[in-house]
């Protein structure tokens, strides 16, 4: 089985967002950039589906040289090989539009992504690869079993969960619950530093989204304290002052 | 022209969410002076149908095929997309919902549309531009995203636009709608109903505890809290990770941003990761014994003291102030 997970590189989570004097790009400096923890859960989930033989696992990302560390971080993981597309990632139907070439010429049973990526949090990915392929897509999926020819996968639905069954090739978005994120080992590092990562060119397509500008969530104003002893006075100012019961 | 809105039911009934994206969408068929049209796929009651022309819509699209009576995205993908064309929508919205996020881009891919999810408010339409501001780096900031596309797909966050009585009657037709037997190579085996509990995306009221609550033996608390205000239960990520509570109901960064008109964080410090998950509720209460933790900073009320002393005290309020009212 050919194994195809797409990462992210991402500001790490516990990074403070600021933008440029204008707000019309995010500010990077001093920021740690990592792998999209969401997409941690579906290249763990890759590689035990390819333990002991089973098939072989590459990871692609849309992005510029410096997210190669992140790419290296997935190889040491345990991903086998890797492919950078060469090109500023601009909207989700760029991103998809470049994996989707890729896979068209590069054929895969099985293609995750994480369930979305913590920084412009598009969710996305997965359903658009599914249209450009003309295959199947399940989108937020929190179980993934492999049987012969098909999957049977758990998905989460409003209020509820969805179990289904599909045959190959599809592609999955994980949340968590699919695996656990696995954390390389010293031969794993060792060994990331050698395995192929091969970059390639994008090809032409027309981004559709511009991100304009950005802003941060105005501040709230100070905490009202009330005392341990009288929590009908909370109860009062959520009905009367807040008019949130 | 005209706007399409996907109703998105939940057994054959509309819930609040749904006539939100109406209200939400009928206020952009306003703005382009276009109508609104509505699609709606599955048995729907003709109650909850004509309830549609409430909010706006002036047809609604109704799609009863057999095949179509269980979710399938690939294949209501193709069923929207279709009325799109029919219909000349230029703009599409949605819920972004667990629904809608497996549908939006697989719409906007075939309609080769400009994708907007998480969308919090109305978009701003001038002769040249269609720009539309959602939440981005999970809930620490905004993006204004730009649709440079001539057909646009909107999905609306829950809890994001108020509900707009607006309209009157509403014209039902039936829609036959083309898809392929390759949009149906999924094959649902089961749905499991997580009993009667209100789902945390889209609740109005928000009961969420951490590791302060000590162990998974306290939540009986945090349920009987929630079940007396009607809200749904949330942890944060230590509780799920360590297994205390499943991962649906981890509240942060990685896990589920909600935006409710009320969370009451209890025993729950206020970690960054968190505070993204939560900083769109309306109205922030926290409840720790330790009067440094940084929740308070982005709290409206708080109370400094042990949950399980406030706990039982605050509940018996709430069913007193529940008795009266």
């Amino acid at each position: 089985m050919k194994i195809l997970v797409c990462i992210s590189n991402v500001p790490d989570t516990t990074a403070k967002i600021t933008f440029n004097s204008d707000n019309t790009q995010f500010n990077t400096a001093g920021v740690q950039f990592i792998l999209n923890p969401y997409d941690e859960i579906a290249l763990a989930r890759a590689i035990e589906l390819a333990e002991g033989g089973k098939g072989t696992v590459t990871v692609i990302h849309v992005g510029e040289i410096g997210s190669e560390p992140t790419i290296r971080k997935a190889l040491a993981i345990g991903a086998d090989d890797a492919v950078r597309i060469n090109a500023y990632a601009r909207d989700s139907y760029y991103v998809s539009a470049q994996i989707a070439h890729y896979i068209k010429d590069n054929g895969f049973d099985l293609i995750l992504t994480g369930r979305e990526s913590s920084d412009y949090n598009g969710s996305q990915i997965a359903a658009m690869l599914g249209e450009f392929l003309d295959i199947p897509s399940i989108s937020i999926i929190k179980k993934l079993e492999v049987e012969a020819n098909q999957a049977t996968i758990v998905r989460e639905i409003e209020g509820g969960k969805e179990h289904l069954t599909v045959s190959f090739p599809f592609v999955a978005s994980c949340a968590e619950g699919v695996a656990e994120p696995k954390i390389p080992n010293m031969r794993g590092i060792m060994s990331a530093r050698t395995k192929p990562l091969e970059v390639i060119e994008s090809i032409e397509v027309a981004p559709l989204n511009t991100f304009k500008s950005y802003s941060i969530p105005a501040p709230r104003g100070s905490v009202t304290l009330l005392s341990k002893d009288e929590p009908e006075k909370l109860v009062e100012l959520l009905h009367t002052e807040a008019k949130v019961i | 022209m005209s706007v399409l809105v996907y109703v998105e039911n939940a057994d054959g009934k509309f819930k609040k969410s749904t006539f939100e994206v109406v209200s939400y969408a009928a206020a952009i068929s306003e703005l382009l002076k276009t109508e609104l049209i509505a699609i709606s796929i599955g048995d729907v009651n003709q109650d909850d149908l004509s309830n549609l022309g409430k909010y706006g819509a002036i047809k609604v699209l109704n799609v009863s095929t057999v095949k179509l009576k269980t979710f399938v995205n690939q294949a209501f993908a193709s069923v929207i997309a279709d009325a799109a064309k029919k219909e000349n929508a230029t703009v599409i919205v949605l819920a972004n919902s667990f629904t809608g996020k497996g549908l939006s881009p697989r719409i906007a891919v075939k309609l080769k549309a400009g994708l907007v999810d998480a969308a919090v408010e109305l978009p701003k339409i001038d002769h040249h531009t269609f720009t539309v501001k959602r939440t981005a780096f999970s809930g620490k900031a905004f993006a204004t995203v730009e649709l440079n596309s001539e057909i646009k797909v909107i999905a609306l966050n829950p809890n994001s636009y108020q509900l707009k009585e607006s309209g009157s009657s509403v014209k039902v037709e039936d829609f036959q709608p083309d898809f392929k037997e390759s949009d149906f190579r999924t094959m649902v085996s089961e749905i499991v109903r997580s009993s009667d509990k209100i789902a945390l995306p889209d609740a109005e009221l928000v009961v969420s505890a951490g590791r302060g609550m000590k162990g998974p033996e306290n939540w009986a608390m945090i349920e009987e809290l929630a079940s007396v205000l009607g809200a749904a239960t949330a942890c944060s990520k230590p509780v799920s990770d360590a297994g205390w509570r499943p991962h649906e109901e981890h509240v942060g960064q990685t896990g589920i941003a909600v935006s409710p008109n009320l969370y009451i964080a209890i025993g729950i410090s206020g970690a960054i990761q968190h505070l993204a998950g939560v900083s769109s509720s309306k109205t922030i209460v926290v409840i720790n014994k330790d009067p440094e933790a940084p929740f308070f900073k982005v709290a409206d009320y708080g109370i400094i003291g042990d949950a399980f002393e406030i706990l039982p005290k605050l509940i018996d309020a709430i069913k007193a102030y529940k008795a009266h009212s």
